[in-house]
């Protein structure tokens, strides 16, 4: 087995390398078998290339990492003229490039005049690997604990060693489990049946997914551990770890349908307010949530050095222009067909259409590049079975905030006072000099705006682009008529109902079975109750 | 009022009649059938400015026969009853002589009977299902065998997987590739336990579940991968939801077959590194042909930002060949030049010849891509020479038999080599 071998020297590479570097002793003596192999990275053969990749992690010096770091981020080129290997800075028309080595400024180059050193997928997975390893010492103990976790599927003595050092130095609790698991791990392969046993009851503990993968190899049937209490010892720890997952895996079921909720919510909560206040079936609500999901687009590229913060910008320009639209439709068609709810209906889906197409030939046909900022990708991880990806947590935070804005403006602001006035008896408001003309463009530009919140929102999980609005109407109005209309607390509970069962059922019947069964569920609830979970009530109701 | 209108009407459509009618007797007149608008727009709309394209440079060179060739574009909007009589209209009214369009299954299957009626041609450029072949359809896209097979296998034994998820869209291509690929893997001696096969609706943006249980099946201690039929958009929300569950592409490898270039353009690709696609083409293929497309291709859209990608390519080497077959056959009259094109041989772009096979297939080399942070694939693998196209394939029993030919040998698209009969068309 040379690679373990290699491995090792690697390992002892590193040790010598942090006492060197403690010692404040220049690392150049290392650091020369660096430059020959960094002339290999511009071989074209993959294997090679894997070779050299290989070999310059053996060698373990901190500019070895810095190298198989930046090889990782795809910045190392070389010149096609004269195969010089070379790390570039700038990604513009144009390229700054750096000796790979040396670190030498070499001025600029024409993009076409360099060419990738490419590497592919079992290269990146050793880059990456090896990167942790050598990250063992690093100062941020996420770090360390990938460090750690990715020495699970190869503990050498040697390693078990370095960890055990690392056990009596290391501060952090997690980064202690993570490297107590991998020694248990590693007394799995004692010959001492009494240790492995121990171990493996220690591993009950952890939910790592090598864990599983060795604890369920040692109950198998035909090539499992010889020991009877080893096996015992593992089939009570699987058996604990078992329960432990499906525990988490309902809670995971829940936050799914919880997060799915919230979208149905963000998408129908504009529809409850014009379909359900005011009683008009807008069939272009979903392009109102396309518009803002553009809005999003604009504002990205209008930003392209904050695109951390442009989101917040998005926000509010979104809920205008869609407003703006929605106010548009509402004084250029809606209002002529008050009570026709057929020609509403057909008139909004011709605006619908129209808005797709303008949209279309604006923007062109091709769906838009939203990208989401850092702070918005990746998961909190609570542990291997259980974890809430970023976008969901902030997805549900942002349907609670804008179901709560809504709430407070139409209870507690005049606004809010004079729509539901007009919505429950529009002669008597009338009569009490509310311009009805007026609130109902507002109650329709409110609900508009609402959707272009929506759009921002959807821009994040989905995509941007012409249809954006089709694939959402349906669950909307579904989510709606659920809830029951006129109530904005009926399409909250409608909305994550809908969310949480569509969940519950998919694993077991598949996604499409899933929406059908839903479905289903809807045609025949409306059938027993026509109006909805929360049917409105009093003298609203008989408008 | 309405008489207004009904004038303005009959005037929008007597314009196109009456210029077709002026330049009917000296040009060749080319039909293009894809869609403008509506939902496919964002993939059609492109190869119809490659065919605009090739028909400019074409004229540019000599023209065809001595007369300058004329496209005529039609929308079927994504509609695929419209697509039947916006083909109807190209063969009967413009009277064309070749359509290059579609690229949906179901929409090829919508225009087949009126090509087939009317005897025309059509040049389909997409990978498809298979398990068809037409008089009137050339199918210069990739069969199953020029694009799911050679990824199956490049992942069984470059890669080691053993763990196989089949996902795809709920629709025809998907649901007939992974029968396919179901049974190519269960005779490579692959476990019932080690399939799972999922699928989704158009447009599906909820992945959630599917990305957690896809973690689960692949952390089973085996190499696995994700074999993805997923169409075009909701590809994006799946690719996204898979980098934010933490699943790279070193652990679990997603291998397309519908996202190409184009499709990445509209897509952040950050969290999509290092996952695969089979293709027969790539923008990034080092050939000087390919540049020199890659030159045509930025002058004629006017933009340097514009991809190209695998269907472009097919209409490259479609068109070409039907030039060619024009050319051999003297006439553009379609009976004559179903007749020359077979065994025509045009340059693809990866700097091959491919060869329109008896099956109305053609050969094609099979690449397979690693996507960059750029948007670009970069290639980690290709076959070693090309690959003909198979119509019916080999690993499903009812199709094991059955043989496409359309020369004198046969003459049939659905032949059954053990009844030794000639069935037509399903469709």
């Amino acid at each position: 087995m040379v690679p373990r071998q290699v491995l090792r020297i690697g390992w002892a590479l590193v040790l010598l390398l942090v006492a060197l570097a403690s010692s404040s002793v220049p690392a150049r003596a290392v650091s020369s078998d660096l430059e020959p192999l960094v002339g290999k990275l511009s071989e074209r053969s993959l294997s090679t290339k894997a070779q050299t990749i290989r070999e310059i992690a053996e060698v373990g010096s901190a500019e070895a990492k810095a190298l198989l770091e930046t090889l990782l981020a795809g910045q190392v080129y070389y010149r096609k003229d004269d195969r010089r290997v070379v790390l570039v800075e700038e990604q513009d028309s144009a390229f700054a490039i750096r000796d790979a080595f040396s670190g030498e400024a070499l001025g600029q180059a024409e993009k076409r005049s360099l060419k990738r050193v490419v590497i592919n997928n079992s290269i990146r997975g050793f880059l990456r690997g090896a990167i942790a390893r050598l990250s063992l010492r690093a100062e941020d103990p996420d770090d360390r604990l990938h460090a750690v976790e990715s020495l699970y599927d190869e503990l050498t003595p040697d390693t078990v060693e370095l960890l055990k050092s690392r056990l009596v130095e290391e501060t952090d609790d997690e980064v202690q489990d993570a490297i107590r698991v991998a020694l248990a791990l590693a007394a799995l392969d004692s010959a001492d049946p009494a240790e492995r046993a121990a171990a493996a009851q220690r591993l009950a503990e952890s939910m790592d997914q090598v864990v599983h993968v060795r604890l369920s190899a040692l109950v198998r049937e035909q090539d499992g551990d010889p020991d009877a209490s080893v096996r015992a010892a593992a089939q009570s720890a699987l058996r604990e770890i078992d329960q432990n997952r499906s525990l988490y895996s309902v809670v995971e079921t829940l936050f799914f349908g919880l997060s799915l909720g919230s979208v149905y919510v963000l998408a129908a909560i504009g529809l409850a307010i014009t379909f359900g206040v005011m009683g008009v079936i807008n069939m272009a609500h979903g392009e109102l949530m396309m518009l803002g999901a553009y809005t999003t687009w604009v504002v990205q590229q209008a930003l392209p050095d904050r695109l951390e913060q442009s989101i917040f910008f998005a926000i509010p320009a979104a809920f205008l222009v869609s407003a703006l639209v929605g106010v548009a439709i509402e004084r250029g068609v809606v209002r002529f067909l008050y009570g026709r709810p057929l020609e509403t209906l057909l008139a909004t889906f011709g605006v619908s259409l129209f808005l797709q197409q303008a949209v279309r030939s604006i923007f062109s046909p091709l769906n838009r590049a939203v990208s989401t900022p850092e702070w918005m990708s990746g998961q909190y991880v609570v542990n291997d079975a259980l974890a809430f990806t970023y976008n969901r947590l902030y997805i549900i935070l942002f349907a609670s905030v804008v179901f709560a804005f809504l709430v407070v403006i139409l209870r507690y602001t005049t606004l809010g006072l004079q729509i539901r006035a007009v919505s429950q008896d529009r002669n008597m408001a009338r009569a009490m000099g509310i311009k009805s003309a007026r609130i109902d463009s507002a109650t329709f530009g409110l609900g508009a705006g609402v959707a272009g919140l929506a759009g921002v929102a959807l821009s994040q999980l989905t995509n941007v682009g012409p249809n954006l609005g089709q694939s959402h109407i349906v669950d909307s109005f579904m989510v709606v008529v659920f809830g029951g209309v006129g109530n904005l607390w009926g399409t909250l509970v409608a909305g994550l109902t809908l969310g949480v069962s569509n969940k519950l059922l998919e694993p077991l019947t598949g996604a499409v079975l899933a929406k059908i069964i839903v479905l289903v569920f809807i045609v025949l609830f409306i059938q027993r109750r026509p109006r909805g979970l929360f049917p409105p009530r009093g003298r609203s109701a008989e408008a | 009022m309405m008489h207004a209108l009904r004038s303005l009407m009959i005037a929008l459509f007597a314009i196109p009649i009456m210029a077709g009618l002026a330049s009917a007797a000296d040009t060749i007149k080319v039909g293009v059938l894809h869609s403008l608008s509506g939902t496919m727009a964002i993939s059609e709309t492109t190869l119809k400015d490659t065919i605009l394209m090739l028909v400019e440079d074409q004229n540019e060179k000599e023209g065809l026969l001595g007369k300058k060739l004329e496209a005529v574009v039609v929308d079927p909007a994504s509609d695929w009853p419209l697509f039947a009589e916006k083909a109807r209209q190209l063969i009967e009214q413009e009277k064309v002589d070749v359509v290059f369009g579609c690229w949906t299954s179901v929409s090829r299957k919508s225009v087949l009977p009126v090509f087939e009626e009317l005897n025309s041609l059509l040049f389909y450029p997409v990978q498809y299902e298979g398990e068809e072949s037409s008089k009137n359809v050339f199918y210069t896209g990739a069969a199953p065998n020029q694009q799911a097979i050679p990824a199956v296998d490049y992942l069984m034994n470059d890669v080691g997987v053993k763990r196989w998820v089949l996902a795809g869209t709920d629709y025809v291509y998907p649901r007939t590739t992974n029968k396919i690929l179901e049974a190519y893997l269960k005779s490579k001696g692959v476990a019932e336990e080690d399939i799972m096969i999922n699928y989704t609706p158009f447009g599906h943006s909820d992945w959630q579940s599917i990305v957690s249980d896809i973690k689960k099946f692949g952390g089973a201690g085996k190499k696995s991968a994700v074999v993805s039929t997923i169409n075009g958009d909701a590809n994006v929300p799946f690719y996204k939801e898979l980098g934010n569950q933490g699943v790279s592409a070193d652990s679990i490898p997603v291998v397309a077959f519908s996202v190409g270039e184009e499709e990445l353009s509209g897509i952040d690709t950050k969290p999509l590194v290092g996952h695969l696609a089979a293709w027969n083409y790539f923008m990034s293929v080092d050939s000087g042909i390919n540049d020199s497309f890659i030159d045509d291709w930025h002058g004629f859209i006017d933009s340097r930002d514009r991809v190209t990608n695998d269907p472009m390519e097919a209409h490259f080497i479609g068109f070409n060949m039907w030039v060619k077959a024009v050319e051999k056959a003297g006439t553009t009259d379609p009976a004559a030049v179903q007749k020359a094109i077979i065994g025509i041989e045009t340059p693809n772009l990866s700097g091959g010849i491919s060869k329109m096979l008896p099956n109305h297939h053609i050969t094609k080399p099979v690449l397979i891509g690693e996507i960059q942070d750029d948007g670009q694939f970069a290639i980690v693998w290709e076959t070693g020479g090309l690959v003909p196209g198979d119509a019916w394939s080999d690993f499903l029993p009812e199709s094991s038999v059955v043989e496409a030919d359309w020369t004198e040998r046969l003459n049939c698209g659905n032949y059954n080599t053990k009844t030794q009969k000639c069935s037509g068309q399903k469709f």
